[in-house]
């Protein structure tokens, strides 16, 4: 992961907020706009207790972007450590689990989805533009969908398993 | 009149289009709907529903009576007071129970989940040809007490001839 600019904590938006709901345009990595909403996302996220990812949604920009970081979590079995990804993509999702999982966009509720344990994602590195393949599992590749899904313009609300699949939200953290 | 929260029940035979009468008539209260379940109980249809409306619960029982006055539904609308979310707060847990079925098993395994001071949030339960089977969601009071509450349920749920597993929920905050 290239070393990117320092970046500004942004506001983290709430659903329904439409931008949360706007499948973000492709973006070039190497473009100063692109690098400077990657360092906003690892700033913002740095300042979220309990936060282990962030798309470009949840600061207001449709884009396909997000940073994910999900070293110290208890859950945690692969790590890539802290990174962000541009335009990326599933290659590969087996091993489905259901989990329960919420997400500071929506913080009254939680839902029971159902996430591959065991991911390919492709994606290009900021600054660089370089394409990269990350082969995870658990948690980091649930947290991997889950921001996937934001880039797309999807909540986990999309995902939730039935009607008694969503949950109040008891904390967060 | 402040709005107020009433809640809705609704049971009888099931048939398509209950759940867009009976909201298409709350509608026309202007009552807004809050939280709502529904589902079939061996076909029939079970509902409730909390509406926050300024119309009075006998209002509101006269605008769905409609809906009920051929006979197919039992349709009662009450005024709910203001209540704090009935959280324990401590972990959530998964309980699944299932066996050959017998009078009985609820109320024996909900025994146990009571008496070790957990809270049910979430419950249903089945009967097939035979066998029982019941799902629900526990918050107990602290991570300790599912070690006890596992025990005892083991030791009853031995006595019913069922089988019984309680899992922790973790929430992923991603």
């Amino acid at each position: 992961m290239p070393e990117l600019p320092a970046g500004t904590v942004r506001r983290v938006v709430r659903a329904p907020d439409p931008v949360l709901v706007t499948p973000g345009s492709d973006v070039d990595p190497t473009d100063s706009a692109t690098i400077e909403l990657a360092a906003d996302l690892l700033a913002t996220q740095a300042v979220s207790p309990g936060c282990v990812g962030l798309a470009a949604q949840q600061v207001g920009a449709a884009a396909r972007v997000f940073s994910v970081d999900v070293s110290g979590h208890a859950k945690t079995r692969t790590c890539h450590g802290t990174f962000v990804l541009c335009n990326a993509e599933v290659v590969s999702a087996t091993r489905k689990e259901r989990g329960r999982e919420g997400c500071m966009s929506v913080p009254d509720f939680t839902g029971d989805v159902a996430r591959a344990r065991q991911l390919v994602v492709r994606g290009q590195l900021p600054l660089t533009g370089e394409w990269v393949e990350i082969t995870t599992d658990g948690f980091e590749a649930v947290a991997l969908q889950h921001e996937i899904d934001h880039t797309d313009g999807l909540l986990f609300l999309d995902r939730v398993s039935g009607p008694h699949g969503i949950h109040p939200r008891r904390s967060y953290l | 009149m402040t709005d107020q929260i009433i809640a809705v029940t609704v049971l009888g035979d099931d048939r398509p289009g209950i759940v867009a009468d009976v909201t298409g008539a709350l509608a026309g209260l202007h009552g807004n709907l809050e939280d709502s379940t529904m589902t079939l109980l061996r076909g029939h249809f079970a509902m409730v529903l909390l509406v926050r409306t300024g119309a009075s619960a006998e209002s509101v029982e006269a605008a769905l009576h409609p809906l009920g006055a051929d006979g197919s539904l039992v349709i009662n609308a009450r005024v709910l007071g203001d209540s704090t979310l009935s959280q324990i707060g401590g972990p959530s847990y998964a309980l699944r129970v299932h066996g050959a079925d017998r009078p009985g098993i609820v109320a024996a395994i909900t025994d146990v989940v009571a008496r070790h001071g957990a809270n049910i949030v979430d419950l249903g339960t089945r009967l097939g040809d035979g066998l029982y089977v019941l799902m629900a969601e526990l918050q107990l009071t602290n991570q300790a007490s599912a070690v006890g509450l596992d025990a005892e349920l083991q030791g009853v749920a031995g006595e019913l001839g069922v089988e019984v597993h309680l899992s922790p929920i973790d929430d992923d905050l991603l």
